[in-house]
């Protein structure tokens, strides 16, 4: 909410500078966002009449005004405005005046004609952005007068940001009482008494759903010249709270909202048939709103109704049909209570919001209808004139918010904040709030006042006291806790240990948005995903169930800012919504480019399968014993199908890798040298304790064999079946070479192998070795045909 | 002259000229071995007179002995030049960099994530996490914001078709949490959070940590000694912070946290005692037990503690960002 220093200081005045106040609200919890000077510095600005208007002998777009400005000559002066006219009263800014970011006025010879002056626009003052045309103050300022005695200069627009549950403060009034709290001050508003009624014209007012509309207070007022340009008190108090001039009869209704916090509205008298009924829906109507928006309006919308419809949606906006325009002779102004729950929802079902609908939805004051009836009554007849009507009303007392007492027990205060407030302090600011309460044995008895919505328990009472106390003044201590060890978290460990290997071995973190576009959910085959409701953009409107397209995107990104070399890993949720929704935890990465950074003595070798798989090796076998862990040749669509590995732990599928189908780097336009991982980390794959072996004493013996099989058997096969042969003598088994090519037959392959044998009891002997050796010879020749090399 | 002088005159000479340590060792067993020159000298004094073998032996002797120190001074020379050589053959420039491949590094936003995790597990507090694909129930009215209320205005939604919805604070997980244990509760929950919303300082993703102490006596005042406390060792330094009046449906007193930036008072965290409505939804006595409650978000600590300045960066993974975090 928006509103001016000096109306504020109308309503309470501390001897405390701008500074201090915008402190002050801010500490009290009306967040102030903003503070701007409310214009810009000008001088030798004066209200003028003009006289009459002459077309510019010479140009087209000029006018010639002679003007009064209270001096016993008029003046002449050039004018381009499309709206002056005679008998319009305006600004005029005499020769040597200061306008806001110009140099002084002098006296300017336009096509010929001399001008002696200037007429002046809102903008061109500083008051606003209209420049379509000079200031319009047609009847109701003193010609003469100069501009800065009408409006105060010396303003500051003061932006607040108000939080949902403090409605009492979106009005001057409420904000007024506050500032008199922190001051000890008394507020004052101006006193508002019933008008005077000249007339009898009234109409019939009737809530039909008392519990959303208990009061309804309508009057006619007829005879109103709704003509007449708001006064510029009025245009530049809107203004300064951030609205817009409407009309003069829009213009008094607003001011009323922002003076007392009462949304009101008017009506075109004659533009009404019969009784007014505040009624929900009958099926398929409809409504055309001020704002020439058109809905078919939906149940549980109240609804302001007379006898042929519709004619304004309840505390959110009035129809266009039914408005009042410059041309009314006749209103019908509406000061009502509609309860927050009845009014809540109902601008965002239209995809509106009102200023309106943004007080009721918080709670308007149920004390207030009458009094606002009256204030904005007396100053429609200030300002256009006409004879008010008696009021109707529709109240039902027993459906208005009551405000229950709430029991505040002195003891809660101190188990709360953890101090102690004195009952002094405690009973006055109570007072101060407007709250009635009584002491009595070591507890208050409250009873809030009707502008409070959001009193309704002890602690919100408990948060005034401190709020009043200030939370800085709140002593500091430190929390106290039985203390005991947390077992730690084996997920979160897990994922750390993840992150931890990864960025060893020269992998970046990154982290993507978890929705995702789209096209990656087909070109990656993915399951059935998850897709928003209301997406910020169509190419972020899928949950991710992988976490590959992130991982792509980020690779495409970052390809076309010339990153030729690419690690890059994430962990974090995916979703699958197949049968029921699954959100489990993924880590996937992917390798691009050289196996190093350029180097100075290496040549720049591409990465490969193995290089993804030794770091996908790195993490398994540090982290479980390898029996657990099974690798399989994988179907997976999305990868290369010659290189392309499932991975198993207790013989369940956690995830696969490899080398990215070339098909899928084609229509991503990146090169096929791009290898990925990724796995579910969801059943805590946490890392095993290490076990201590006895390491034998007695001597190792070695045997390397050179065999040549054929290309197609896997390595797995051979070790298998080497270990079928060899005993648990076996201790350690590795692979030194593998050669194809020269010398070598063709699909063959040539293998060289280093067995270790050690005894845990006793030394070893050759004769032993060798008989161990033979098996494994034979075994390997009897199941791939596999032939010693020299 | 006799043979011996001979003998000793000539071995010197030929230490003095050995280049290398075999022709060292090579003199030493010409002259000094078992058949060396100087031994047969030594063998063939039983041919002398007894009288004149003392003398001559001496002087034998003394040649060896002398023959003898001089390979051992020629030995350190030669030493030394071998070893100068190899030094000097391995002579490599040093200032060219290591081989192989750097560590890489943690995103900014995990690095912040875990020096707050470390903070807060100093003192007892445990790391719980919770689903990002939310119900109504634990993201909003478990917390005391029922439907339609003003308050959900504030939390642009992303919602799915079904009326589920992507968590807008990991507030929802402390309902999770306290639904299924008995307090006291003590713990954070980090993670990913969503709202609606994208321009130069909002993303419809980001982090949060929130925060929760419940247990028979937990005050206001422990909530801002926690906080001061946690902000100052975070940020390193002391600071200027404020506690000024805010709301939040799921607590009661609210506050916001403000810390002295450069240009002003910047707006950390969201802080309350826990909301005896929630308390209840959850199975807690609010008679017995007060509980505090805080969240932070994690891009607004990360920017002001690495001094980033734009906060689409953390989420554009551009490796020329990604690489000035270790």
């Amino acid at each position: 909410m928006k509103f001016s220093e000096k109306w504020l200081r109308e309503f309470v005045n501390p001897a405390i500078d701008s500074d201090t106040l915008v402190h002050q609200l801010t500490m009290a919890g009306l967040e102030v966002d903003d503070v701007t000077p409310a214009c810009k510095e000008f001088d030798g600005l004066v209200i003028a009449e003009i006289i009459s208007v002459s077309k510019h002998p010479d140009a087209d777009k000029l006018q010639v005004c002679t003007v009064d400005c209270g001096e016993k000559d008029p003046l002449t002066i050039v004018c381009g405005a499309a709206n002056a006219r005679a008998g319009m009263r305006t600004v005029l800014a005499r020769i040597g005046a200061q306008l806001p970011g110009k140099p002084k006025l002098e006296a300017t010879t336009l096509k010929g004609v001399l001008s002696n002056g200037m007429l002046c626009s809102a903008a061109e003052i500083g008051l606003g952005d209209d420049h379509e045309g000079i200031i319009d103050l047609s009847g109701s300022e003193t010609i003469g007068k100069p501009l800065n005695e009408l409006i105060d200069i010396n303003d500051n627009i003061i932006e607040i940001s108000l939080t949902p549950n403090r409605g009492d403060c979106l009005s001057l009034k409420g904000i007024a009482r506050e500032v008199a709290v922190f001051n000890q001050l008394e507020f004052g508003l101006p006193e508002i008494k019933p008008v005077e009624m000249k007339s009898t014209a009234s109409r019939n007012v009737k809530s039909s759903v008392t519990s959303a509309c208990p009061k309804y207070l309508g009057r006619v007022i007829e005879n109103v010249d709704t003509s007449v340009k708001s006064p510029l008190w009025l245009s530049e108090k809107l203004r300064r709270s951030g609205l817009r001039s409407i009309n003069v009869v829009v213009d008094i209704t607003n001011f009323i909202m922002l003076e007392l916090g009462q949304p009101m509205h008017a009506f075109d008298n004659d533009r009404l048939q019969g009784g007014i009924e505040v009624r929900f829906p009958k099926d398929k109507e409809r409504i055309k709103l001020l704002d020439e928006s058109e809905f078919d309006i939906k149940q549980n919308t109240l609804l302001i109704t007379d006898e042929s419809g519709p004619l304004a949606m309840a505390g959110l906006m009035g129809g266009y049909d039914s408005a009042v325009t410059t041309t009314s002779n006749n209103i019908f102004l509406e000061s009502a209570f509609f309860s927050p729950d009845a009014i809540i929802g109902e601008a965002r079902q239209y995809g509106l919001h009102t200023d309106s609908s943004h007080r009721f939805e918080r709670g308007v004051d149920p004390a207030l209808q009458s009094i606002a009836m009256e204030r904005a009554s007396a100053l429609v007849l200030e300002l256009c004139g006409g004879q008010a009507g008696p009021i109707s009303e529709s109240t039902s007392e027993s459906e208005l918010p009551k405000n229950n007492q709430v029991v505040l027990r002195q003891a809660q205060i101190k188990r709360v904040l953890g101090i102690d407030l004195d009952e002094k302090f405690v009973t006055d600011t109570f007072l101060k709030l407007g709250m009635d309460s009584k002491y009595n044995e070591k507890q208050w008895l409250v009873v809030p006042p009707s502008h409070r919505f959001d009193i309704n328990i002890e602690v919100d009472l408990i948060e005034e006291l401190a709020r009043i106390f200030s939370y800085d003044a709140v002593p500091v201590s430190a929390p106290t806790h039985k203390l005991n060890i947390n077992a730690p978290n084996t997920h979160y460990k897990t994922v750390q240990y993840f992150r931890e290997v990864l960025i060893n071995r020269d992998y970046h973190e990154v982290i993507t948005y978890s929705f995702i576009d789209p096209k990656y959910t087909k070109l990656l085959n993915n399951n059935k995903s998850l897709v928003l409701a209301n997406p910020i953009a169509p190419e972020l409107s899928e949950m991710r169930s992988s976490l590959l397209p992130g991982l792509l995107n980020t690779l495409q990104y970052n390809i076309k800012r010339q990153q030729e070399r690419i690690r890059i890993f994430e962990t974090g949720l995916v979703f699958n919504d197949i049968d029921d929704l699954k959100q489990e935890p993924h880590v996937g990465g992917l390798i691009y480019g050289n196996i190093n950074e350029k180097q100075w003595d290496k040549k720049n070798i591409l990465c490969d399968f193995y290089d993804l798989k030794a770091d996908v090796e790195t993490i398994f076998y540090s982290m479980l014993r390898s029996e657990r862990i099974e690798m399989k040749s994988s179907q997976s669509e999305m990868l290369h199908p010659g290189q392309a590995v499932d991975l198993l732990v207790d013989g369940n599928k956690i995830g696969h890798f490899g080398r990215l189908h070339p098909k899928i780097c084609s229509s991503l336009g990146i090169g096929d040298n791009l290898y990925v991982f990724e796995f579910n980390i969801k059943n805590s794959l946490k890392q095993e304790k290490s076990r201590y072996a006895k390491i034998s004493k007695y001597p190792s013996v070695k045997r390397d064999i050179s065999i040549l099989v054929d290309e197609k058997i896997p390595l797995t096969d051979i070790i298998n079946c080497i270990n079928n042969g060899a005993t648990e003598l076996l201790t350690n088994l590795e692979l030194f070479d593998v050669y194809q090519g020269e010398g070598i037959e063709k699909e063959k392959k040539s293998l060289a192998l280093g067995l270790t044998f050690q005894a845990t009891s006793s030394t070893l002997m050759d004769e032993e070795v060798e008989s161990i050796m033979a098996k494994v010879i034979d075994g390997l020749h009897n199941n791939f045909c596999a032939k010693l090399r020299e | 002259m006799n043979n011996t002088e001979k003998l000793q005159a000539q071995a010197l000479s030929e230490i003095d000229s050995a280049t290398d340590l075999s022709q060292l060792d090579q003199i030493r067993v010409d002259y000094l071995g078992k058949k060396g020159q100087l031994t047969q000298l030594l063998k063939q004094l039983g041919k002398l007179p007894a009288e004149e073998r003392p003398e001559a032996g001496q002087v034998i002797n003394l040649a060896k002995t002398v023959v003898q120190q001089a390979i051992e001074s020629r030995k350190a020379v030669l030493e030394d030049e071998h070893l100068n050589e190899i030094i000097k053959a391995g002579r490599v420039d040093v200032t060219l960099p290591g081989r192989g491949n750097r560590r890489a590094g943690l995103h900014p936003i995990t690095l912040t994530l875990q020096r707050i995790e470390s903070l807060f597990q100093q003192i007892g507090f445990e790391i719980v996490e919770g689903p990002e694909v939310e119900d109504d129930y634990h993201n909003f009215e478990a917390l005391n914001i029922p439907a339609h209320h003003p308050a959900r205005a504030m939390h642009d939604t992303f919602y799915f078709p079904d009326g589920r919805l992507l968590r807008t604070h990991t507030s929802s997980v402390q309902i999770r949490i306290m639904q299924n244990d008995k307090p006291p509760f003590r713990f954070i929950a980090p993670g990913r959070v969503y709202r609606c919303d994208s321009d130069m300082t909002h993303t419809p993703m980001f982090h949060q940590v929130e925060g929760l102490i419940v247990d028979e006596s937990v005050t206001f005042a422990e909530l801002k000694g926690l906080l001061i406390n946690f902000l100052e060792i975070f940020f390193e330094k002391e600071l200027k912070i404020r506690f000024r009046p805010s709301y939040f449906p799921f607590t009661e007193p609210s506050a916001e946290v403000d810390i002295m930036g450069e240009r002003g008072w910047l707006e950390v965290l969201g802080c309350g005692m826990v909301h005896p409505n929630v308390l209840k939804n959850v199975g807690v006595d609010p008679e017995k037990y007060t509980g505090l409650a805080f969240g932070m978000g994690v891009e607004r600590l990360a920017m002001l503690y690495y001094g980033v300045d734009d906060l689409r960066m953390f989420f554009d993974n551009d490796l020329r960002f990604l690489k000035q975090f270790h």
